[in-house]
């Protein structure tokens, strides 16, 4: 059995005669007998860290790695530089709890204020929190900020991400918001369907198919009819197209995963929320802020506490505790190690690498099925994506994601041209 | 503790003054401030939301914890005082002088307190 | 310290990414604004943040009794496991993950075999998701049974403040009830507040003063008798698990914090993950695909119509599942019950150190942690709680939970956790006395803690008055 209990049995016995106690069982007196398991529990003996070790390499080794992948579809495969993983493993960073008592967090709490400040550079907005758990639920507590008693229909566009979507129907479903599905019209969010009073509406940008929104548009008929805008947008291609400010968005939210994060199966992800002034206490779950020490030395400390649930209780608009507090330190080492002119790079490679795989595939014969432009992502025709993936997965490709009416490929600067090459050699095959 | 005698008191701790019979401008004592500690923030009314005399109208946040303010009388909101969005400070500072909002159609206001009574009310709390 | 941007220099970078291998193209429409982000080198970044962390207080760094916060010390083999590629480089749309599916399944097993559950979803993200998962499952429990007037969530005034929010989120009008002396449901109260309107009720035990409640039985029939469901808090799991189940109590749905109970790291405010289990009853309501397994081979399948939806996109924190399940390997079928007889052993120890000192809110046996109440102490000395947990920085402590529960005035929250060893109890406790030697003696002294750390007490007014929440740059 493995354990990291140090006390040795001559201390337990020590410490429970102390304590004014003859056995173990004494400390539960007040566990009824008939609620007490009495067997054992039906789970496998405890193992050394050795054996552990072997059957989680073992298990691990049951998943396929590809050596090249062409799939995002909500989850992205970006480098990793070697500066991320070094700093966001330290212990102190690693197994610290939420910086409550600022004296001894002043780490934690520069580290999140740094965040906040790049979250708020890259979106435009005036001001971020610290995290929610994804990019899902940052449009679904999105949402909650806008709704009021008297307006509680949400716009969502077809065109968002299908988590995003459901997440957004489940909360809505709970709180009792009306959710109204915006269609689309060659994979675009039809603006035409804006036509009712609502408290807001949800965008992707680009889309769920990769296609490049006209995002001015559509927040300019929302706004309009006083609909406020959430704007949900991969943070690379902020780096390229208008920020969300710029698009006018009123909340700017979005999957933050590639700024750092492996594709872990799905998670820990990154979900960012920024928005206006106007808006800010509004902003669900932890904020840090800066002040001063009563020698007047610079202090940073979590703010705006009164929001939040551990003090208003029944009446906070967001139940968020626990956030992604490392996923975020993990945004901000990944975008000091890149800096604006890596940022930039990666994301003009991401666009240009997923024109040329275009344009490759199409001589293929796999032509888009969509006219507008699009970032890092788009769909091409095709008879049976099933029976494609089957073939590349020989080769150690992940292909595409599988959607209506094609699949959905992905491209970042991680796919070089030679794996471009291959990929669209095997397709022809 | 200050208790001006011109104005009139709830026993939820907000003030009352009267503009005419059916107008008034409402704030917290400075029983109330003195209790919350340092204010940070005021979550004022809505222009045209319904005053109803005993139930919460908006609340007040010190560092640690929120607290409502309850409309002393009927009433509807007119006018707020968006100064104390960026100086909470004042409710503080000058609690008689920083109303919270004004009220026209005021009504049910037979039982407010004067300042004698408040006093002792408060006094009466406090053991 | 200087922040990131106080320390960018114009044109200094990293070197990352080679150049652009097809021909360079650009979509037609632009960013205007500048990207403003720091500039930096490698040596610039790390030494940044190697300061950060010297500014951090981790487990690793000392005690961290930080009551229902379950601060245990986080295996490094948990961390080696989660890291493996085969895991790390999944995709979470592809199909191949076997691994990863089976991983799953062994781990709602072993949960539902803990909690007395029937089945798992991993989708929630941290403990309060989970919560808010558990109401609705409630919520659509009682809309397929004709009952979705059931709008009302019963709520003792001790609970966590997630559980009032959660419930609010959830559509659910709010009931407090007042706990009687030992922060244990009031039977009597608990009559009075259920009736047609009942929902459910949420309660975590043992409490947040540490008790377990006895009544739990009854008070989960109470509830039943009603028409309403009972729903877990597993904040405090780790006093009991291996020693009773939830299941067994009465409870048809549950979260369980990993971050908790199953010693994942908290990253400093996460990612943590919050699993919810339920009683078969429910578990078509659950989010998220379901897990099943044909002639060996793991897939996802779709849960159908009765299904609240997904909370979360994609899986949840799969790689906080990995941790927890390689420590649920480590410890087995002896070793869970070990770590909740320790948790209350270590917990019990320091109790009886400090108590003849310090006033305990609940004298008696505790679960897990306790809750120390320093009103009669503020009152003759003008010491407050929030002075002590300062003070106990400067002795290389991580203060208790201050201020709650709210039903207990100048409350510390004091959760040792099985993981730290006799001797750091022990000279916990010397920490402790000696501040109370202090307080006797200069009572005033103790306002001016903590000594030793980078900053002294913050002005938080200030902070929430002029909110200053990003660097501004200068141009």
């Amino acid at each position: 059995m493995g354990s990291y209990i140090p006390s040795t049995d001559e201390q337990k016995r020590e410490m429970l005669e102390k304590a004014g106690y003859s056995c173990f069982d004494d400390l539960y007196h007040d566990v009824p007998e008939e609620l007490k398991l009495h067997g054992e529990l039906n789970l496998e003996s405890g193992k050394s860290e050795l054996e552990v070790r072997k059957i989680m390499k073992n298990l691990s080794n049951e998943n396929t790695v590809y050596s090249s992948i062409f799939r995002g579809a909500g989850a992205y495969c970006h480098y990793i530089p070697s500066i991320v993983k070094s700093v966001v493993t330290k212990e102190e960073f690693v197994t610290a709890y939420t910086p409550y008592q600022a004296e001894i967090s002043q780490g934690v709490l520069q580290s999140i204020f740094e965040y906040q400040t790049m979250i708020c550079e890259l979106t435009g907005m005036d001001v971020s929190n610290a995290s929610v758990y994804d990019g899902a639920v940052a449009a679904a507590e999105a949402v909650s900020m806008c709704i009021t008693p008297k307006k509680k229909k949400v716009y969502v566009s077809k065109g968002v991400h299908p988590d995003t979507m459901k997440v957004v129907k489940t909360y809505s479903w709970a709180y009792g918001n009306e959710v109204i599905e915006l269609g689309l019209k060659d994979g675009l969010t039809d603006a035409e369907g804006i036509s009712e009073d609502a408290a807001c509406i949800v965008l992707q940008q680009p889309n769920y198919y990769g296609l490049i929104e006209d995002v001015h548009a559509l927040a300019a008929k929302a706004h309009e009819k006083g609909i406020q805008v959430i704007l949900s947008m991969n943070p690379f291609a902020m780096c390229l197209l208008p920020s969300p400010a710029e698009y006018g968005a009123d909340i700017a939210v979005g999957e933050g995963q590639p700024l750092g994060m492996p594709l872990s199966y799905g998670g820990p992800y990154l979900g960012f929320m920024a928005t206006t002034q106007k808006l800010m206490r509004k902003l669900p779950g932890r904020i840090v802020g800066e002040t001063v020490d009563h020698d007047g030395r610079k202090a940073y400390v979590l703010t705006l506490q009164a929001r939040e649930q551990h003090i208003r209780r029944e009446k906070a608009s967001s139940n968020i505790c626990s956030n992604e507090a490392l996923c975020a330190l993990t945004a901000s080492v990944y975008l000091a190690a890149m800096g604006p002119e890596g940022m930039k790079e990666a994301a003009v490679q991401c666009y240009s690498k997923a024109h040329y795989l275009a344009s490759e595939l199409e001589k293929a014969g796999f032509g888009r099925i969509y006219q507008g432009d699009f970032f890092h992502e788009f769909v091409t025709a095709c008879d049976d994506p099933e029976a494609l993936n089957e073939k590349l997965a020989v080769k150690g490709i992940l292909g595409g994601m599988p959607v209506e009416g094609g699949i959905l490929w992905c491209c970042t600067e991680l796919n070089s041209k030679e794996e471009i090459d291959t990929l669209v050699q095997e397709v022809s095959k | 503790m200050k208790t001006p005698v011109e104005l009139k008191y709830s026993k939820t701790h907000e003030w009352v003054r009267f503009i005419s019979d059916t107008e008034a401008e409402v704030g917290l004592t400075d029983y109330a401030q003195n209790a919350l500690g340092d204010l940070v923030f005021v979550n004022l009314p809505e222009v045209d939301a319904e005053a109803v005399k005993e139930e919460t109208i908006c609340d007040v946040e010190s560092v640690k914890a929120v607290s409502d303010v309850y409309a002393p009388v009927n009433g509807t909101v007119s006018e707020v005082n968006e100064e104390l969005l960026d100086a909470p400070e004042k409710i503080n500072s000058d609690p008689y002088g920083a109303w919270l909002f004004r009220l026209t159609d005021v009504s049910d206001c037979d039982d407010l307190l004067d300042a004698d009574a408040y006093a002792a009310f408060c006094e009466s709390e406090e053991n | 310290m200087k922040t990131l941007f106080e320390r960018s220099v114009k044109g200094r970078h990293c070197s990352i990414l080679p150049a652009c291998d097809v021909p360079v193209v650009k979509p037609a429409e632009a960013r205007e604004k500048a990207l403003h982000l720091p500039e930096l080198s490698e040596t610039d970044i790390s030494r940044h943040y190697t300061e950060l962390a010297k500014q951090t207080f981790g487990v690793n760094d000392g005690f961290y009794p930080l009551g229902s916060c379950t601060m245990k010390y986080n295996p490094k083999v948990n961390e080696d496991a989660a890291a493996l590629e085969g895991f790390t480089a999944i995709h979470p749309t592809q199909k191949d993950a076997q691994g990863c599916l089976k991983l799953l399944s062994m781990m709602e097993k072993d949960l539902s075999e803990i909690t007395g559950m029937d089945e798992f979803t991993f989708n929630p993200a941290a403990g309060a998701h989970g919560e808010l998962t558990g109401l609705m499952l409630i919520k659509r429990y009682h809309e397929l049974h004709g009952t979705p007037e059931r709008n009302k969530i019963i709520v003792p005034d001790s609970a966590h403040g997630t559980n009032p929010a959660s419930s609010s989120m959830c559509g659910f009008t709010v009931i407090n009830i007042p706990s009687s002396e030992d922060g244990c449901v009031d039977l009597e109260e608990l009559r009075k507040a259920v009736g047609d309107d009942t929902a459910g009720l949420m309660l975590t035990n043992p409490n947040t003063l540490g008790i377990f409640d006895k009544n739990i039985k009854a008070i989960t029939d109470i509830v039943h008798e009603a028409g309403g469901l009972c729903y877990y808090d597993g904040a405090n799991l780790n006093a009991i698990m291996g020693i009773a189940r939830p299941g067994d109590m009465g409870f048809d749905c549950i979260h369980l914090n990993l971050h908790k109970s199953f010693s994942t790291p908290h990253g400093g405010g996460g990612p943590g993950s919050g699993p919810v289990g339920c009683k078969s009853f429910l578990a078509n309501y659950l989010p998220g695909e379901r897990i099943t397994v044909k002639d060996g081979v793991y897939a996802w399948s779709e849960r159908g119509s009765e299904s609240i939806g997904k909370v979360r996109g994609f899986h949840g924190n799969f790689l906080v599942v990995v941790k927890a399940f390689t420590y649920l390997l480590t410890l087995g079928k002896e070793g869970v019950p070990e770590v909740a007889k320790n948790a209350v052993l270590n917990a019990n120890y320091l109790k009886h150190l400090l108590e003849d000192t310090y006033d305990v809110a609940k004298p008696g046996t505790c679960m897990h942690e306790f809750v120390l109440t320093l009103e009669n102490l503020k009152k003759e000395t003008g010491v407050s709680a929030m002075d002590v947990a300062k003070a106990l920085q400067d002795y290389g402590i991580h203060p208790p939970t201050m201020y709650f529960p709210l039903n207990v005035h100048e409350a510390l929250m004091v959760e040792p956790t099985e993981t730290e060893s006799k001797e750091t109890l022990d000279q916990a406790a010397a920490a402790f006395l000696d501040i109370y030697k202090t307080i006797q003696e200069n009572p005033e002294s103790l306002h001016e803690t903590p000594h030793n750390s980078p900053i002294g007490r913050p002005d938080e007014v200030n902070a929430a008055r002029h909110p200053k929440l990003r660097y501004h740059f200068d141009d």
